[in-house]
């Protein structure tokens, strides 16, 4: 049984030059963006805003109801769930489908103030080794209480979909210790709905259950 | 003595400093030179003298080399850089090929090229010819405010950047079409330099009494270049109009660059409009006044940054570091330092500005709140380490196409 080997990783943010100053601009914007521009711009918060709860869980809708005043779409782009999706391009498909039938029924545009337009971004993740190494259950655990927000970030979401193994890599990995039950409760965790800090808790508090 | 780079864990923890050792260690074998066009005064060369000789000791073969130019480039390079921030001043066929020729004249004068070239604003940015002939890696980075150019110097510009492997912006609204990859990187201040370290306060209460300035009195100011594009005469409008109800001073300070002609014009201005008020100071420092600066910003009950156009505008993220609540024009990257009425103040008018040195001064309590939340943003987003950790990734980037690397 290989041990569970904690990474972390680090973020580069590109720019890719691309902006929309409209509904039908962000629509175009989102169909034609790589992988990464739609995940950086859906994840971005939960790091940058590490000690406050979020308003606005995805760029979109912050800039659709802050910069277009456009509450109603807004919301509804912001209560997307994420968390039931393990494909990018599915989530992608998701938010087009909401603004195509905003655009059916909207036939005006309202377009943003100069200099607010959205700018698409995307961003290429490096990921290093930590020196946190665990064979079983009890290491885990202690492992778990040390690693940095951005270790456990990396596990839980960049594993299921942007590394897409649908699975966060924790659950992949007591699985196969033979903690399926561990497993399957880590699986169906919803972890966008908690901070970091929560979420380590919470999966902390799972573990010692079963210790 | 210069900080260590250990120095910065007790700042930022192990764990930041840790990273960077282990990134430095990917890069071993492959050497990088930085190229601007001064050797101190403004944020390039101050974050460069920091940031070179830190990476240094992180083990990267990284060295910084000056360009060599006459006045008559400057004043060039002057213009372009208004012209880029959309001011219509004129520029000749003539002036771009002398601007053209000098760093022709650059490119034969550097013997030693490294096997990524960093170039850092427009200065030297047709240095990217001797690209062909080496076959190494570049890099463009922009320090300016990219946001509404004037066209033609845009497209001169273009030619050369779209050379480069890759471009470098500080904030996402300097970002701008282009067919090569473009990588945002926000500057940073060193919490450990003079300018930022904290200092005695009998030393603060020194540098108060050397310019005349009243301790017990609020103290607003303004830290920048004497440059039209800081409106030091809006700070100064500003000020006489919130003075009206409040008793307060007002310090306009900072110095000049030598790639800033332009600067004694507006000093003397600046002079003219102040000097019927025994409460303005207007403090021409010469470079290298750090400390100086430090005491003034720290001795400041609000600092203001009315700038009409900005690059970064790093002089925000040195007072929120400092804790002070500050008010600050809407431009540039300093939206990304401040959130409006959470870290700070945003304003687009001279009344505005007003209005807000008020509120501010008779609200301290909220001051101090505006003032905290600034501190931790610059905190998480701002210091000189994050900075390291951009840098490394952008070389180690340029070897790996991947949007995933794994550096194991």
């Amino acid at each position: 049984m290989q041990p569970f080997h904690f990474h972390t990783r680090i973020t580069q943010v590109e720019l890719l030059g691309k902006t929309a100053k409209n509904v039908k601009e962000l629509y175009e914007g989102i169909k034609e963006a790589p992988p990464s521009s739609i995940y950086h711009h859906t994840h971005r918060y939960l790091e940058q805003h590490r000690y406050f709860s979020p308003e606005h869980p995805n760029d979109f809708s912050y800039w659709i109801t802050n910069s277009l005043g456009l509450k109603k779409l807004g919301e509804k782009i912001a209560s997307v769930d994420i968390f039931q999706f393990s494909d990018i391009e599915d989530l992608r498909k998701k938010f087009l489908e909401i603004l195509e039938n905003f655009l059916k029924s909207s036939p005006a545009l309202r377009n943003c103030l100069p200099q607010e337009e959205f700018r698409f971004l995307s961003s290429r993740i490096f990921i290093l080794p930590t020196p946190y190494k665990a064979t079983n259950l009890v290491e885990f655990l202690n492992c778990l209480e040390k690693v940095t927000i951005h270790s456990l970030y990396f596990h839980i979401f960049e594993a299921r979909l942007r590394l897409k193994k649908h699975d966060n890599d924790f659950s992949c990995w007591l699985r196969d210790l033979g903690y399926k039950e561990l497993a399957d409760k880590l699986s169906k965790l919803d972890p966008y709905t908690y901070t970091l800090e929560g979420l380590r808790k919470k999966i902390i508090n799972l573990v010692k259950a079963y210790l | 003595m210069k900080p260590s780079i250990e120095d910065y864990r007790k700042i930022v923890g192990d764990e930041i400093i840790d990273e960077l050792y282990l990134l430095a260690q990917k890069l071993k074998g492959i050497s990088i030179q930085n190229i601007n066009s001064t050797p101190s005064g403004g944020g390039v060369a101050e974050i460069l003298s920091r940031i070179v000789p830190l990476m240094q000791e992180l083990g990267v073969n990284i060295w910084w080399d000056v360009m060599e130019a006459e006045e008559e480039f400057f004043s060039i390079t002057k213009k372009i850089h208004n012209r880029l921030h959309g001011v219509d001043i004129p520029l000749s066929k003539e002036e771009l090929n002398y601007f053209l020729e000098v760093n022709y004249q650059n490119a034969l004068r550097i013997k030693k090229w490294a096997d990524i070239v960093f170039i850092h604003d427009p200065q030297p940015i047709a240095l990217i010819k001797m690209k062909r002939k080496l076959k190494n890696r570049w890099i463009w980075r922009c320090h300016v405010d990219f946001s509404s150019p004037c066209r033609d110097i845009w497209l001169f510009l273009k030619k050369f950047i779209e050379k480069y492997d890759v471009s470098v912006f500080s904030a996402p609204i300097f970002s701008r079409p282009l067919s090569i990859r473009q990588v945002l990187i926000p500057p940073s201040i060193d919490p450990l330099s003079d300018k930022n370290k904290e200092l005695e306060p009998r030393f603060i209460d020194e540098v108060l009494n050397r310019f005349g300035i009243d301790k017990e009195k609020p103290i607003i100011t303004q830290i920048s270049r004497f440059d039209y594009l800081k409106d030091p005469i809006g700070v100064i409008k500003a000020f006489r109009l919130a003075k009206k109800y409040v008793d307060c001073q007002l310090v306009l300070a900072g110095g000049g660059a030598r790639d800033d002609p332009e600067g004694e014009k507006v000093l003397e201005e600046v002079k003219n409009e102040a000097s019927s008020s025994r409460d303005i100071f207007v403090i021409y420092l010469p470079p290298n006044s750090h400390l100086e600066i430090n005491a003034l910003q720290r001795a400041s009950t609000i600092i203001l940054q009315k700038s009409l156009k900005e690059g970064f505008g790093l002089t925000v993220a040195e007072a929120l570091w400092k804790e002070k609540p500050v008010i600050a024009s809407c431009v540039g990257g300093i939206p990304l330092q401040i959130a409006h009425k959470y870290s700070g103040i945003l304003t687009y008018t001279i009344e505005g500005t007003a209005h807000w040195i008020r509120r501010l001064l008779h609200e301290p309590e909220y001051a101090r709140r505006l003032a905290r939340n600034g501190k931790q943003h610059v905190k998480n987003n701002f210091l000189i380490t994050r900075h390291i950790q951009d840098y490394l990734l952008l070389f180690l980037s340029l070897f790996n196409e991947s949007d995933l690397v794994y550096l194991d």
